[in-house]
């Protein structure tokens, strides 16, 4: 990881986002530095997912959100909300992201897909005939097209096994190391927080923690995110 | 038959072509009954066209250009979907298009075309437009993939969904204006819709999809020439009740 410059690639000042009267993110700062991996938890209906669709720019919001010159974002969302019988193969989504970065060849596309192994030759399935795990690693590789310098992942190994959820974020740490990718991911589950991030982000609406895990996520900044269920979790993952 | 009548023909078999195309990514932006519906908005600017003594194609086509920058203006203002915006518009058009057009004929013409030449300006003109939209779907068909599959998405990968949007309803309203002389307003979005639904049966791939609506586009539309010659039926219910046999047929081999 090159954190050595400490360059910030993501400055987040004073953000709020609203749905009419209702007040999602709340007067959120922060910022991510170039090969930096930060995880942002918090419990369901938190913001987390409002917070990302913020920082692409795809919601209306208030504050400042400053991404370096030269960032290309892959961004992964929690899920697609496609027609299973869409008339679309797994090569037509991959060559749609051509849309808006000219010039991608079937090279890419095929490397993109060895990162995630998936094999070259579901290219020509159609979507809707993909498995859960199968799609999911299609929307990881759709992100990695492009060469992207952050990687913006929504529960990234959300319905997908155990053993791919490996491979996903050792691929994530391959990137990190060879290409200074700086990444962001929503997580639901602490213990990857304990094991992949530097540094970790608590969001209920506000700023519950920002720190390294390891100095911020102590039983009563969990007490105050999720509630007291959540004690029992916490020493769970620091038993081991 | 006459030259006229050849370049007529030439003209519905490329707005046939350009129909597959429009119907498989409005189909795909689950567009269908609003796509339909749409081309009900050309009927008063005919009718006003018709008040003027002018082309009616001219004052169709400005209804419906007006139209689809209307349903677009009010779609990003007001949060609502195409379909209620377009619904809406449908049943208004016709509603002015009956009270504008005074003469029975000419609104049984507008409604269901019909007319089965052309002249050799209309002919250069709408070769011109079919070929320059069905350039620019295929240039643009990545870019109108991702910003219906997904905004964020699309987003990320540089596409403006909102700028898709309008060109794509202008496209198709342009589509419309091709085809209204042969299909009139009732019509012609059926030949856009039915076809693509029809490859949608048949087909898993976006080139797939594309290819076999205007195929069945196609066939329609000539089907609907011969049949008009060899048993005078009506032009514009010929193509489409063909268009709507071979749905059915795609029916039986749709896949699981």
């Amino acid at each position: 990881m090159d954190k050595s410059s400490n360059k910030k690639v993501l400055e987040v000042k004073n953000l709020f986002v609203r749905f009419g009267d209702d007040l999602i993110i709340d007067n959120l700062s922060f910022d991510v530095a170039k090969g930096e991996h930060l995880t942002i938890i918090g419990p369901n209906g938190s913001g987390k997912t409002t917070l990302f669709r913020a920082l692409i720019d795809t919601i209306p919001h208030q504050g400042e959100v400053i991404w370096a010159l030269d960032t290309i974002i892959g961004y992964i969302p929690q899920k697609l909300d496609i027609e299973r019988n869409v008339p679309l193969s797994l090569y037509d989504f991959l060559q749609s992201k051509n849309s808006g970065l000219k010039g991608i060849g079937d090279g890419e596309i095929k490397d993109c897909l060895k990162l995630v192994n998936l094999p070259e030759d579901i290219l020509g399935k159609p979507l809707g005939a993909l498995s859960g795990g199968q799609f999911q690693r299609a929307l990881v590789t759709f992100a990695l097209i492009g060469s992207p310098t952050v990687l913006l992942f929504d529960e990234p190994t959300a319905g997908i096994d155990q053993p791919s959820e490996e491979q996903i974020y050792d691929t994530l740490h391959r990137l990190q190391d060879e290409r200074g990718v700086t990444i962001i991911t929503i997580s639901h589950d602490l213990s990857l927080v304990h094991r992949h991030a530097h540094k970790v982000l608590c969001l209920n609406r506000r700023k519950i923690c920002y720190g390294l895990p390891e100095e911020v996520l102590d039983k009563q900044t969990l007490s105050r995110l999720y509630g007291t269920e959540h004690h029992k979790f916490f020493h769970h993952i620091h038993d081991k | 038959m006459t030259n006229n009548e050849l370049l007529s023909i030439i003209l519905a078999a490329i707005t046939a072509l350009v129909s597959g195309v429009v119907g498989s990514f409005a189909l795909m932006r689950k567009m269908a009954l609003a796509g339909d519906a749409l081309s009900h908005v050309a009927l008063p600017g005919i009718g006003v066209a018709l008040i003027y003594s002018l082309n009616p194609a001219i004052g169709g086509g400005l209804a419906l250009l007006v139209g689809a920058i209307l349903i677009w203006k009010i779609e990003r203002v007001t949060n609502l979907n195409t379909e209620a915006i377009i619904g809406v518009l449908f049943a208004v058009s016709l509603a002015a298009g009956g009270l504008l057009i005074e003469s029975e004929h000419e609104l049984e013409e507008a409604l269901f075309g019909g007319v089965a030449t052309v002249t050799v300006n209309e002919f250069i003109a709408g070769v011109a437009v079919a070929v320059l939209s069905l350039w620019f779907l295929l240039r643009n068909r990545h870019a109108l993939v991702l910003s219906l599959i997904s905004k964020d998405l699309a987003k990320t990968a540089g596409v403006k969904t909102e700028t898709q949007q309008l060109y794509f309803l202008l496209i198709f309203s342009i589509t419309v204006i091709l085809g209204l002389k042969f299909l009139g307003v009732l019509l012609m979005g059926s030949l856009i819709i039915i076809p693509a639904a029809t490859a949608r049966n048949v087909t898993q791939t976006l080139s797939g999809m594309l290819a076999t609506a205007s195929c069945t586009a196609l066939i329609a539309v000539l089907g609907g020439f011969a049949a008009r010659a060899l048993v005078e039926t009506a032009l514009g219910p010929s193509i489409i009740s063909i268009a709507g046999l071979m749905f059915f047929i795609s029916l039986l081999a749709r896949r699981a």
